[in-house]
């Protein structure tokens, strides 16, 4: 795959953060390509969630350009982009799965509505149409139909986090930013949501960007990796081989630190 | 008369009173902030609606105000009087004849025309405030057309009660733009938003107001396979027998006998005088100690 055949669908050029005198992120360049699944680990304050939410148009950044391929109009600096062309981005193409379920979901709103909410925001206004969507997709994340009138306070955190991945994709996204996905949650149903992640990303395409300092989750789920410390990314690569041949020091640190079982 | 300025408030107050609705004209449906003042009432019992009629007063205007379509309740009488003494102005209980007329929670039966001016007390004027609870928020929602979370409560109404159960204050779009709240009107009420008459809103409390300019296009939200229902009781009024207008539901004695009777009472008090006659031709007796 050279850059000539395929366009990349995320182009990150020179990203930039700081808070005050405090580095978030600092110069972050890379390209994510369609149905690539990018994983970013770091320990706690290396600036990963500052980077997601950079990319994810949440934080204004100081410096850089996020470039994405929009549909209609190619190449796009999403960073300089006007205000409602991002929201309306941020409920059609891309999708934000965050660490705590309670802060992607509506808690007083029942999972239909939480569903059917981005395909209302995009227009849709037949009851029985957005209803049955939300019974589909909450099949695919295997939340039994009759749930779908309960509140997420009523569910598990586990079925809470797959109420927020269904809400996300429900309007066909093409890039997902994932924080910490499966952080909180106990390790069988970690591995059943990673089960159900990557059966979605294969089988809609999906790009994403995954956040976490899980590095299991980045070696079942991404294709390339970036590891992060103090805001710089010090190395990236396929997974598999920065995971099993690790160069820089810190990287060294973080692979050697896995508790083996 | 010489204690009070005209109609209570100072000149220049009701200059700023005016700017905002002349501009609450020009963008329809959009709340426009103003610096609300303190009334000689609580808040809730209609200050936005009382500055709003006090500014838009001249000494020539014929005032009428009703309280949930009624003339002769507590509130209504209350402000009346208020700008009886105030404006020295003169008052009616007739929709035709007034050409200010101040409204809590109802739209008068009768069509109103060009030379009317209907004020509304409104409570909340932040239709997306029980989805949405901070007012950064809502009111980026506004600017940027962003109103997704409306219907996502009419979707969690017909999910829980198999129809849409808002039965006031039902949010509307104006113009194809701003989503309002009609203030709390019943939902049969508002098809007559669309109307001859200026429309001024005035949240004293949550010091907003915003209009409706005459004959703007105002559309109750739905859905497709849901449509919007202007709803009312379904029997005829018990004391003038009409059947086309809004119904109050009145419990008569202990073996919990109802009766439903027009809450316009000018509307049913005209009806009558013409000889139209209904189920119950006496008034109840709540009506004749008034």
């Amino acid at each position: 795959m050279t850059p000539d055949e395929v366009r990349p669908l995320l182009k990150v050029e020179g990203l930039s953060k700081s808070y005050g005198g405090r580095v978030g992120c600092a110069a972050v360049s890379f390209d994510l390509y369609p149905g690539e699944v990018m994983g970013i680990v770091g320990e706690s304050g290396s600036g990963k969630s500052t980077l997601l939410n950079c990319l994810a148009g949440h934080l204004p950044p100081d410096a850089g350009a996020v470039m994405f391929d929009t549909r209609a109009d190619g190449m796009r600096d999403t960073v300089t982009m006007s205000e409602p062309e991002r929201r309306m981005l941020g409920r059609t193409d891309w999708a934000f799965v965050h660490q705590h379920a309670r802060d992607g979901l509506r808690m007083n709103v029942s999972a239909g509505g939480n569903v059917g909410e981005r395909l209302m925001a995009v227009g849709a206004r037949h009851y029985g149409d957005i209803r049955g969507q939300a019974i589909d997709w909450l099949g695919r994340v295997e939340i039994a139909a009759d749930r779908i009138d309960d509140r997420p306070h009523q569910f598990s955190g586990g079925m809470q986090q797959r109420l927020q991945i269904a809400r996300n994709l429900v309007t066909g996204p093409r890039l997902v930013f994932m924080d910490e996905p499966t952080g909180g949650l106990d390790v069988s149903v970690q591995a059943r949501l990673l089960d159900l992640m990557r059966g979605l990303v294969r089988e809609m395409g999906l790009s994403a960007v995954i956040v976490t300092h899980d590095l299991a989750v980045v070696r079942l789920l991404a294709h390339r990796l970036m590891v992060m410390k103090d805001g710089y990314v010090v190395e990236t690569g396929l997974t598999d081989q920065v995971l099993d041949d690790p160069q820089h020091a810190y990287t060294q640190l973080l692979v050697s630190s896995v508790l083996q079982v | 008369m010489s204690d009070y300025n005209f109609a209570y408030l100072d000149e220049q107050t009701k200059r700023m009173i005016r700017r905002a609705i002349l501009k609450g004209l020009a963008i329809p449906g959009y709340q426009v902030p103003f610096a609300s003042r303190e009334m000689p009432m609580p808040y809730g019992w209609g200050t936005g609606g009382v500055q709003l009629s006090a500014a838009v007063m001249t000494g020539d205007d014929i005032f009428k105000v009703i309280d949930q379509g009624a003339d002769d309740t507590t509130n209504a009488v209350s402000i009346r009087r208020f700008f009886e003494r105030t404006a020295g102005v003169a008052t009616t209980q007739a929709t035709r004849e007034a050409t200010v007329i101040q409204t809590r929670h109802r739209i008068p039966e009768a069509a109103l025309s060009e030379d009317q001016i209907l004020v509304y007390q409104v409570p909340i004027p932040e239709p997306l405030r029980f989805l949405e609870p901070s007012e950064v928020e809502t009111r980026k929602m506004h600017a940027l057309e962003d109103y997704g979370l409306m219907h996502v409560k009419l979707y969690e109404d017909i999910s829980a009660h198999g129809a849409i159960s808002t039965a006031y204050a039902y949010p509307v779009r104006v113009e194809g733009r701003y989503v309002m709240d009609p203030s709390p009107i019943p939902k049969f009420d508002n098809p007559k938003l669309s109307m001859a008459a200026i429309q001024l809103f005035g949240a004293g409390r949550e010091q907003r107001i915003y209009a409706l300019p005459p004959y703007t296009d105002v559309v109750s939200l739905d859905f497709e396979d849901h449509p919007f229902e202007a709803s009312k009781a379904d029997h005829p009024c018990a004391l003038c027998g009409a059947s086309d207008s809004y119904l109050d539901e009145l419990i008569v004695d202990d073996a919990g006998t109802r009766m439903f009777m027009c809450s316009d009472t000018d509307y049913c008090g005209t009806r009558r005088a013409k000889g139209h006659v209904g189920t119950a031709p006496t008034p109840p007796r709540q009506e004749e100690t008034t």
